[in-house]
């Protein structure tokens, strides 16, 4: 026993999330949120100086 | 703290290492004991990386950072999302393809054994001494401020999650930071909502959002240039990336965490859970910092808060003086409070000049109060050179002490207490497998087979691990600020290991002896920067790894011209 048995799920499966076909989506959304986060919390400065 | 939040602490913590452990008493495979069960769900993985990078101090340190210099410090996660899409994306399905127990596992098997006990002794190091600052950091804190004795406390915390870390392993420290997370929330929303009942009356999170951010608390973006400040947009998306890449990509206290579970979607998915929230929950608790600055604005606070110090110096030889600040920091404290008052009042006739005024006024009184602060803080080290100083760390729990009700006392103190245990387990959990996989197996290939044997061995290395951080954090001195000293020791060693890692999935060309005399340059060459030069500690993180990166260029390319030079001779 040299390591644990490799993964056999190890491919690029689908991500099994609703609406995403495949990972690629699902970083692009995450990036995109992360995007809207930075523009709400820029936003809620301005609004509260 | 009374009976009741006794109860409230005691049951939760107890309750929990107890659940945890037995829950997971016949735990008798090694894959299981390292990498947690295989059905584990994306949910509890995401939770389990989560409440490792949350330690205590995350709870104590950041809501009076944002007490003392507002919310920007949330600029400090922006590169984390983009840092651990890269790990889905690249280091993640290669761990998992391989199969391995550890990060340092796949270097040995893309480069040599050389390269893999490097950068296991490195981990080792460096995560050694930053867990006995996790330990340390949150109990000094909460002895100070709760009275208890600091190496009881160390101790007491210590042993807690040694014991059910040593039980159930991965799959123990999986399940409790689940529970341990969940307390950390309900104690932080509870502490939310009764800040915002104690504010003043008509106040309200609006009025309350609107002090913080006239008195410059809520500036969390910053687009400029600046190299002057510490917190912004560029800094947290350049140097933040780099950090956050090192720390999910090569630590192993958190690849330990994301390598368990059914397939590699689970790993995934929870490191997505992560990137989605860690930056709205690392605002909530800044936020909840600011408006704890705003009731302080209304209640009067402490001129220092760390009270157990000001209060030793009030009663020695120098007491008139600490006393006579005492009473300074009142007058400028009420005026301050009817500034405030009066800028309220000017906001609500709506009439620009008036508003421009009152808010001028408010301003100015604002600084005379922190003028009396700076006062203190200097007339206690005028007192005793080496006087502690920064009190921001003892903000939020001065304010859990004086003003919640019993109960949610008890309930905020477990909440310090989970996310030490939380965050500990875990890297007791990855030192006790690093030292298992990557050195004792190195050097006893021949028990590779005997499955138990390796269990016991690990559960052996938890307790050692432990006893070091328990050891470390009763006998060793250390700075001032605790968030910082861990981030130097990371600084120090992460952006090397980092350039071995980024070799070995970009520069296919590279080979073993390379990279290993490439990193051995590179950490010599940090470590005769560090005690030579004055630069900020991050900038530690960007030599490494480059240094790594391009010495192993030139020292492949010299390998690789030796070697053409010799086949040309030969023939």
């Amino acid at each position: 026993m040299k390591s644990a048995p490799p993964d056999p799920h190890h491919s690029d499966e689908s991500p099994g999330v609703p609406g995403f076909r495949a990972w690629r989506g699902v970083y692009l959304f995450v990036f995109v949120v992360f995007v809207a986060v930075v523009v709400a919390l820029a936003l809620f400065s301005r609004y509260f100086a | 703290m009374n009976t009741l939040d006794w109860l409230i602490l005691l049951g939760t913590m107890l309750g929990i290492a107890a659940y945890g452990a037995w829950r997971t008493r016949d735990v008798h495979s090694l894959n299981t004991y390292l990498k947690g069960n295989r059905s584990t769900g994306w949910g509890t993985i995401g939770i389990s990386v989560m409440a490792t990078q949350a330690s205590a101090i995350t709870f104590l340190s950041i809501p009076g950072q944002g007490f003392e210099s507002g919310i920007g410090f949330v600029q400090n996660y922006f590169g984390l999302p983009l840092a651990l899409i890269i790990v889905c994306a690249v280091f993640l399905p290669i761990y998992r393809r391989l199969g391995v127990y550890t990060a340092y596992e796949y270097l040995g098997r893309r480069f040599d054994s050389k390269t893999r006990l490097l950068s296991a002794g490195l981990f080792l190091v460096q995560r050694g001494l930053a867990t006995g600052v996790t330990i340390y950091a949150p109990a000094i804190i909460l002895s100070a401020a709760l009275g208890w004795r600091l190496d009881l406390t160390i101790i007491g915390t210590g042993l807690l999650v040694i014991i059910y870390t040593v039980v159930g392993g991965s799959a123990a420290v999986n399940l409790t930071q689940k529970w341990q997370m969940a307390v950390i929330f309900g104690g932080m929303v509870t502490a939310f909502i009764v800040l915002l009942v104690k504010l003043p009356d008509g106040l309200g999170f609006g009025g309350a959002a609107h002090v913080a951010g006239a008195l410059g608390k809520l500036e969390a973006v910053d687009f400029s240039f600046n190299p002057d400040r510490r917190y912004t947009f560029w800094t947290g998306m350049l140097g933040g990336t780099f950090l956050m890449l090192s720390y999910f990509g090569t630590d192993q206290s958190q690849v330990q965490r994301y390598l368990g579970g059914a397939a590699l979607r689970e790993g995934r998915l929870g490191l997505m859970f992560n990137a989605l929230l860690k930056i709205p929950m690392q605002f909530f608790i800044l936020l909840l910092g600011a408006l704890v600055f705003v009731f302080y604005q209304f209640q009067e606070p402490p001129v220092f808060f760390n009270q157990t110090e000001w209060r030793q110096h009030e009663q020695g030889a120098e007491g008139a003086r600490f006393r006579a600040l005492d009473e300074k920091f009142n007058a400028a404290f009420t005026e301050n409070q009817s500034k405030i008052r009066a800028w309220l009042a000017a906001r609500e006739t709506h009439e620009a000049a008036a508003e421009s005024a009152a808010r001028a006024a408010m301003a100015k009184s604002q600084q005379r109060v922190q003028a009396v602060r700076a006062e203190a803080k200097a007339a206690l080290v005028a007192d005793d050179p080496h006087a502690k100083t920064k009190d921001s760390d003892y903000v939020f729990i001065t304010f859990i002490l004086d003003y919640l009700p019993h109960g949610a006392i008890g309930l905020l103190v477990a909440v310090m207490i989970a996310a030490a245990l939380g965050s500990k387990a875990g890297e007791l959990n990855a030192l006790a497998t690093t030292t298992t996989i990557d050195l004792w197996r190195h050097f006893r290939p021949l028990a590779v087979h005997d499955e138990a044997r390796n269990i016991r061995v690990a559960k052996w290395f938890t307790v050692f691990w432990g006893m070091f951080a328990i050891g470390f954090a009763l006998y060793a001195g250390f700075a001032e600020n605790l968030i910082e000293a861990i981030n130097i020791l990371g600084s120090i060693f992460y952006g090397v290991v980092l350039g071995i890692f980024l070799v070995a999935f970009f520069l296919k060309r590279v080979g073993g002896t390379a990279v290993f005399w490439a990193a051995v340059t590179a950490q010599l060459l940090v470590f005769a920067l560090f005690f030579s030069l004055k630069i900020s500690y991050l900038w530690y993180n960007l030599i490494g790894c480059a240094a790594c990166v391009l010495v192993s260029l030139i020292i492949q390319l010299l390998m690789t011209l030796k070697t053409s030079a010799k086949e040309i001779g030969r023939r």
